[in-house]
């Protein structure tokens, strides 16, 4: 995955795009990984605006992305989420851990 | 009214089948004229079903995945995922939220997905014989208009 990022004042914001499920998983981890480690942020955005679909694998993701913000004393915070990959989020309670700001009309 | 309708796939745990097995289950789903957010509940189930067999029931070899799918009278798809893998020795452990075996990259939610995305769950599992995870979906019929 081309993972399109912004970095302002140590926020990076990360653009997931396309379709995350076990094949594309690993690959997507292995690229926030190496952003975070590039940019150090205090604050990571994940945007899912251009996500077309997401399973378990993408709540994987999340979490561990979140355990490397954590480590950073930083803050996550999820962006722009689809109803699939926003329900998805929700059933594994990703809200209760992370900041989930607002979810878009597809 | 339309008779039974069915459809039979077979295909290796490769992972790049993930996207191929959601997306037929969608196409074959059509016919049912479900809703995006029926849709997206129905690839969401097919996906953990599919990823379980892909990663948990052949984890070292590439094995066997037989997806059904069926429309049930009152705008039922019925949907069968079928491996002949390494099987669940507990099953009812393996069905609690946040319960994986697979380390870092699971996070144990697969099968709490398709039981709350989907109308009815079942699955039944035999040690070194396999994994059959059996889900029914209710498609609303809606007023003629699209
Ligand atoms: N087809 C299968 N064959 C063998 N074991 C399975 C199968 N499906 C599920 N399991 C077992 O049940 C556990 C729970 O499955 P579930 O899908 O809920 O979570 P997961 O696959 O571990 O993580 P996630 O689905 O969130 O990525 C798995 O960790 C695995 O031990
Ligand atoms: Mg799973």
């Amino acid at each position: 995955m081309k993972l399109t990022s912004f970095v302002q004042d140590r926020q990076l914001t990360l653009m997931l795009r396309g379709e995350i499920d076990h094949h594309s998983a690993r690959e997507i981890m292995g690229a926030i990984s190496a952003k975070v480690d590039e940019y150090l942020p205090l604050r990571c955005i994940l945007d899912f605006e251009e996500v077309r679909f997401m399973d378990s694998s993408g709540i994987a993701v999340v979490l561990h992305t979140l355990r490397r913000m954590n480590s950073l004393q930083g803050k996550l915070l999820l962006q722009n989420i689809p109803p699939q990959p926003y329900k998805v989020l929700r059933t594994a309670g990703i809200e209760k851990l992370t900041i989930m700001k607002e979810e878009c009309t597809q | 009214m339309k008779g039974e309708n069915y459809m039979h796939l077979e295909f290796p745990s490769r992972s790049t089948n993930e996207a191929f097995a959601r997306s037929a289950v969608a196409s074959f789903a059509a016919q049912l004229d479900p809703t995006l957010d029926e849709l997206g509940d129905i690839k969401t189930a097919v996906s953990e079903a599919v990823t379980n067999c892909i990663v948990h029931a052949y984890p070292e070899e590439l094995g066997p995945i037989i997806l059904k799918a069926r429309i049930l009278p009152e705008h039922v798809l019925d949907i069968t995922v079928k491996d002949r893998g390494c099987g669940i020795a507990d099953v009812e452990q393996a069905r609690k939220p946040m319960f994986t075996t697979g380390g870092e990259e699971r996070s144990g939610m697969g099968i709490t997905i398709m039981e709350s995305f989907m109308t009815e769950f079942r699955i039944h599992s035999t040690v070194n014989k396999g994994t059959t995870v059996h889900m029914k979906r209710k498609i609303l019929p809606r007023g003629g208009s699209k």
